[in-house]
This record gives structure tokens, sequence and C-alpha cells, in this order.
């Protein structure tokens, strides 16, 4: 047990690895989509690739303390989620679409 | 042995089922691919000995907020025909963006190299009682917050989602 925990930095490196891809597939999507909502659920891969890399962390140095957070950084992204898919809804009714390209009003 | 095959496997489903999220043509599609990725997550939860989070993970976001992202996609009722899509110059310019970032972050953790994989040690770290004694110890007080914000949520997503009256 104590012989696997003697280089931790080495063998995380993959969860690294992982969570970097991930965060950086996100961060396309964000760029490359025009629909709303795609670029929502790509927010929510940013924070799971994030939350990924704080559970593995905590794994390998023996600490409970990074799993508290991701806990919260799921309680904020559920939230984030219900009031960003109810305005969606609410911009839908009033505009007819979620293409971020016809919401330009604010683009200057 | 065992375990770093469960991790590249894990770790390919993830990554592919994240590429279709971004570059599938349908927003369902998006939707039932992202809860691929989800569960692919929680299994690399269950891995890193953190059983009581991929049980959340699962619960939270593919139990709750998938669903939730799969009936917005019914009331808007997006499909193939409506979906609008970028220019090309501008997905390439994304692509690059994107694989730039990729680049700078891989950078930076490139001077550490990269051993074989290794499941972390056993440990009951995960476990309920010890997550829970965390919280409820060290962290009650943003416990609390929490669900001053959830109150929040709730009500703003009512108030928002609301017909308005003409």
């Amino acid at each position: 047990m104590t012989n696997l925990l003697q280089t931790p930095e080495a063998t995380q490196n993959w969860y690294l690895l992982l969570s970097t891809v991930l965060f950086s597939i996100g961060v396309i999507g964000v760029l490359f989509r025009r629909n709303a909502l795609i670029i929502l659920m790509c927010v929510e891969l940013m924070l799971n690739a994030v939350n990924l890399l704080l559970v593995s962390i905590s794994a390998y140095s023996g600490n409970v303390d990074g799993q508290v957070f991701v806990f919260f950084i799921m309680v904020v992204a559920a939230a984030e989620v219900a009031v960003g898919l109810a305005l969606m809804v609410s911009i839908y009714r009033s505009i007819g679409s979620i293409d971020i390209n016809v919401l330009n009003k604010l683009k200057w | 042995m065992d375990s770093s095959l469960i991790f590249y496997l894990l770790s390919a489903l993830s990554v592919v089922s994240a590429l279709f999220v971004v570059f599938s043509r349908s927003p369902i599609y998006s939707v039932l691919s992202l809860i691929v990725c989800f569960f692919s997550i929680a299994g690399h939860y269950v891995m890193l000995n953190a059983q009581f989070l991929a049980i959340i993970h699962i619960i939270v976001y593919a139990g709750a907020i998938m669903v939730l992202m799969l009936f917005t996609v019914m009331l808007l009722n997006l499909n193939k025909t409506t979906e609008p899509h970028k220019t090309n110059m501008t997905k390439i310019a994304a692509v690059i963006s994107g694989g730039l970032l990729m680049l700078t972050l891989l950078a930076s953790i490139r001077a550490e190299k990269l051993a074989a994989y290794q499941s972390p040690a056993p440990s009951e770290l995960g476990y309920v009682q010890h997550v829970g004694l965390k919280l409820f110890q060290d962290f009650l007080l943003p416990f609390e917050i929490s669900s001053i914000l959830f109150v929040s949520a709730m009500i703003a997503a009512v108030v928002l989602a609301k017909k308005e009256k003409h």
C-alpha cells in the first residue's frame, strides 16, 4: 500500500492528461457550436473535467478535501443548469430561437 | 494490469463520447453521448475510491441534469433541420484555438514523466462516513449556504420559465 503512494505524481499524470483533453474538448465545443443548449452542455463537460482532476488529486494524496470540493461544484452546476435552461426556454418563447448568432443585441 | 486496462477503456469512452457531444449533428445525440460521458466519469470515480461521489454523480448528472436537458430539447423542438451551424472558417478557427489551449496545458505538464498507470492505493476515504464527517465538520457553513443557493435557483427557474402574461 505504501509503495504505491511513493510516486503519486508520475501515476497521476494520466488523470491530468485525461482531464486536460476533456476540458479542451469542452472549450472547442463552446467555440464550435451555435446552439446555446450545446454550449451549456460543453460547459458541463468542462466542469466535469475539473471534477475528475480534483477527485484524482484527492485519491492519490489520500486527502478527502478534494471530494468535498467536487460535491460543492456539483451543487453549483445543478443550480446553474436549472437557471440556464429556464432562461433558454424563456428566450425561445420570446425570440423563437436559441441560436447565439440571433441573440446579438449586446454585441457591438 | 487489470485496473490500467479498465482505465484506458473508460478514458477512451469518455473522450470519444465528449467528441460526439461537440461534433454530432443533432442535439438529441449530443445529450445522449453526454450521458455516456458522465457514466464513464462515474466509472473513473469508482476507480479512484470515491464511491459516494460516483453515486452522487450518477444521481445528479445522469438522473437530474440530463433529464432536464432532454426535456428542454423536446420543449424547444430542436432537430437536425433547424440546427444552425457556423461557417467553416469559424469552425476551423474554433478547433485550432481549442487545440492550442490543449497544447499549452499539455506542455505545462510535459516536464513530468508519464509512468505506467497505477490505480491509487485502496482506501476508505471515499466512503460516505468520511466525506460526510468532513462535510459536516469543516465545511458546514458552505453546505448551509449552498442550500440558500438551491432555493434561489429553484425560485429563479420557476420565475424565468413561467409564461408571461400579455
